[in-house]
């Protein structure tokens, strides 16, 4: 299990309370597939996303970034127990989903890269180390279910 | 051959010319050390790199983030031809520092950082996009002479 010191849960808390997933969401999904543009085949239903200005705009885009930093909630109000919080929704990107797992790193680099831009000198080394260390155990939970 | 585009070339001059070489340099190098601590392995010669705040008042780590970021400004203005630019370097960090070559990554991760902290909202989508390629060229260029 994962063990965290007072200062690594209020610095994740301090962190989670100054985004608003409603405006981070959507850049971050964004970033994905602008930066990483293989991750558009896991989106077909989607729509237009398979050039920058569309993905802009996409609206299903925005709405889905939402669902998924919406879900990293969860993981932040369940720090000791990320493994089984995410459990299902680990199942459900293996069998259902078959996302290749190294995606979820990218998701991570782009959320961390996301919350730079919005944190800027707030997000110092220690609180940049602190942050990736939780987005890991976030990435090592949804990798836990794959075979 | 690396092919960019002219937004692309246009997109790393006005990153390179908007960041402060003596901030982001230094900045770089010394969260690699703090979030990364295995990497503090090659700098014996340094000092005192006990804690955060030693590394991020150490003048070496400072001064060598300002040459490692010299040495990125050397591939912005070779932007065609990186490989041959970063040749002997990639010899030196192989052959005498004897530098896993997977670091590369993890320092390219922490520069990359500490940009979307400076740039804030100008690091859009777009911008994190053609600076990742930048950084994945450098990082390349700095694995080709390792065996």
């Amino acid at each position: 299990m994962v063990k965290w010191t007072d200062k690594e849960r209020s610095t994740v808390r301090t962190v989670w309370e100054s985004i608003d997933i409603d405006e981070l969401g959507p850049e971050v999904l964004r970033r994905v597939l602008i930066v990483y543009p293989w991750t558009e085949r896991y989106f077909g239903a989607f729509g237009d996303i398979f050039t920058t200005t569309a993905i802009l705009q996409n609206p299903k885009v925005a709405a889905h970034g939402i669902v998924v930093l919406r879900a990293l909630d969860q993981a932040v109000k369940n720090m000791d127990n990320i493994k089984d919080t995410y459990a299902a929704l680990s199942r459900l990107h293996f069998e259902k989903l078959e996302v290749d797992p190294d995606n979820f790193r990218l998701l991570a680099d782009c959320i961390t890269i996301s919350v730079a831009c919005k944190l800027r000198a707030e997000m110092n080394p220690q609180v940049q180390a602190t942050w990736q260390k939780f987005l890991q155990a976030v990435v090592d939970a949804m990798c836990a279910q794959y075979y | 051959m690396v092919v960019w585009t002219e937004f692309e070339r246009s997109t790393i001059q006005d990153i390179f010319s908007k960041i402060n070489y003596d901030v982001v340099g230094p900045a770089a190098l010394s969260r690699c050390l703090i979030v990364y601590p295995w990497t503090q392995r090659y700098f014996g010669g340094f000092g005192n790199l006990y804690n955060a705040a030693a590394i991020m008042e150490n003048p070496k780590v400072a001064a060598h983030g300002r040459v490692v970021l010299k040495g990125l400004e050397l591939a912005q203005k070779n932007m065609d031809s990186i490989k041959a630019t970063f040749a002997d370097l990639s010899k030196l960090h192989s052959e005498k520092l004897l530098v896993d070559p997977d670091n590369f990554k993890l320092l390219t991760d922490c520069l990359a950082i500490v940009v979307a902290a400076e740039l804030g909202e100008d690091f859009t989508a777009e911008v994190h996009a053609v600076f990742q390629k930048f950084l994945a060229v450098v990082v390349a260029s700095l694995r080709k002479q390792y065996y």
